[in-house]
């Protein structure tokens, strides 16, 4: 446990590591969640217009 | 001239153009870019008078005197060349040790001593493990050596 | 060597090759990210002046790299938009601004934590180093944000692509700020003509951090251009063939 209290920075280490672990599972479901909203809009679209397209 | 060469040129006035023009503005700027007035600076003159500003230079080894039972304390900034005596209350950085370097903000008073209201320390570039560092105790110790010296040939510049 | 970039810059083309590009990118970016943080935490020695706090570089360091390399990646494949108009290098430039600015927003953050206990400040107004790439998160800001109002994707590439030009002076700015003039901030530690000042020990990890968030903002960056080229794409063709037959989902 001592190890984790990193002489007395515990506090800023650990939010510095955890903040820099949230930016990238953002920046991970950001992209994923943009994919797949693009994708649905344009299935959405292709089946509203039918054979028009 | 072929469209793409015109775009290449357009796309290159651009990025010169706006480059040169940042030059000049940071050249002209020059004074006010700068975050701290060095000691020398101070020593003879150079700061701005008529409102606080930062003082950058090292805690000159040996300085340092704290008053007992306050916060109050006393010690000179150096840039080897020349010192200038800073009175400081406050908490000040954990990085705060004599041989440090440190920005301090606020104003000379009449008798020269520069009035801190806020204290912030610098450290350097080099990461070592404390034992490495050490080691090299031997060499931090020529290096203050000639600190004495160069203090004394302040005004002779 | 044009036939292949011609046809790697094929919008489905790279639709259909970038799921295959990702892995490559994000299994040595975790591999060298788990590494990185346990032995940066853990086996990296205290720092002899600045103790554990030090550790913040791990976070920092590598994502302030980041944020000027993502704008570099912008700036570039802007003026390769811009003068050779293919359509993917636009692509590319309006996928790094996402990323380039999160990287910003966490270089700015970690280093301001890192300030607090160890310069004495969160935040010091008119640093050149902290005010320039605060500048820089204005000018991603700026760039998204000049996309998102143009809705003609031909003219917001244009408009945005200069946008991008002109920001690029400030990446340099960024770099040598703290040689040009005086700082809080201290000077390079990597690139330095001497080599790095720092303890081998606590080098190798940090080298793993900065390969670690390069490989995991390449796999960010191909997902986000794919996306980005799927949007563009979205009246053509192939994209029409490809929906029906409910291929190329995620």
């Amino acid at each position: 446990m001592e190890g984790l209290t990193m002489g007395s920075y515990g506090a800023y280490v650990w939010s510095c590591f955890i903040m820099g672990g949230l930016v990238l599972l953002i920046c991970d479901w950001r992209a994923r969640s943009l994919q797949r909203k693009v994708y649905r809009d344009i299935e959405v679209r292709i089946k509203a217009l039918g054979d028009e397209l | 001239m072929k469209p793409r060469q015109q775009r290449m040129l357009a796309v290159g006035l651009v990025v010169v153009g706006v480059a040169v023009a940042a030059l000049f503005t940071l050249q002209a700027l020059k004074d006010n870019m700068m975050f701290f007035v060095s000691v020398s600076d101070v020593v003879a003159g150079e700061y701005p008078q008529d409102r606080n500003f930062r003082l950058g230079g090292l805690v000159l080894a040996g300085s340092v005197e704290r008053e007992e039972d306050s916060l109050e304390m006393t010690f000179k900034v150096t840039d080897m060349r020349c010192e200038v005596p800073v009175s400081y209350t406050g908490v000040l950085p954990d990085l705060f040790r004599e041989g440090q370097g440190v920005v301090a903000h606020g104003r000379l008073d009449g008798s020269g001593v520069f009035i801190a209201d806020t204290i912030l320390a610098k450290h350097d570039e080099n990461y070592m493990a404390p034992e490495v560092a050490d080691s090299l105790v031997d060499h931090v110790a020529d290096q203050t050596a000639p600190l004495t010296e160069y203090t004394t040939g302040c005004n002779e510049q | 060597m044009w036939k292949f970039i011609h046809k790697l810059a094929s919008p489905p083309h790279f639709y259909n090759l970038a799921p295959k590009l990702v892995p490559w990118f994000t299994v040595p970016g975790v591999l060298l990210v788990a590494y990185g943080v346990y032995a940066g935490l853990f086996l990296a020695p205290a720092d002899y002046q600045q103790g554990d706090a030090f550790r913040i570089i791990y976070i920092h360091v590598p994502s302030a790299y980041l944020s000027m390399m993502a704008y570099m990646i912008m700036a570039v494949s802007a003026a390769i938009g811009l003068i050779w108009r293919i359509k993917l290098s636009h692509a590319v430039a309006a996928a790094a601004a996402p990323l380039g600015a999160w990287f910003t927003f966490l270089a700015l953050a970690t280093g301001s934590i890192w300030g607090r206990p160890m310069w004495g400040t969160w935040w010091e107004w008119g640093d050149p180093r902290l005010t320039s790439e605060l500048i820089m998160l204005f000018v991603y800001f700026g760039y998204m944000a000049l996309r998102a109002a143009i809705d003609d994707t031909a003219k917001a590439d244009k408009a945005s692509a200069v946008l991008a030009l002109v920001g690029a002076v400030n990446v340099p700015i960024i770099h040598f700020s703290v040689e040009w003039w005086s700082s809080l901030h201290q000077g390079a530690t990597l690139l330095r003509k001497d080599g790095p000042a720092m303890d081998p020990s606590m080098l190798y990890p940090l080298l793993a951090m900065i390969l670690a968030f390069t490989f995991l903002f390449g796999a960010l960056l191909t997902r986000r251009i794919r996306t980005e080229v799927l949007f563009r794409e979205r009246r053509t063709r192939w994209v029409k063939d490809m929906v029906l037959s409910a291929k190329g989902r995620n």
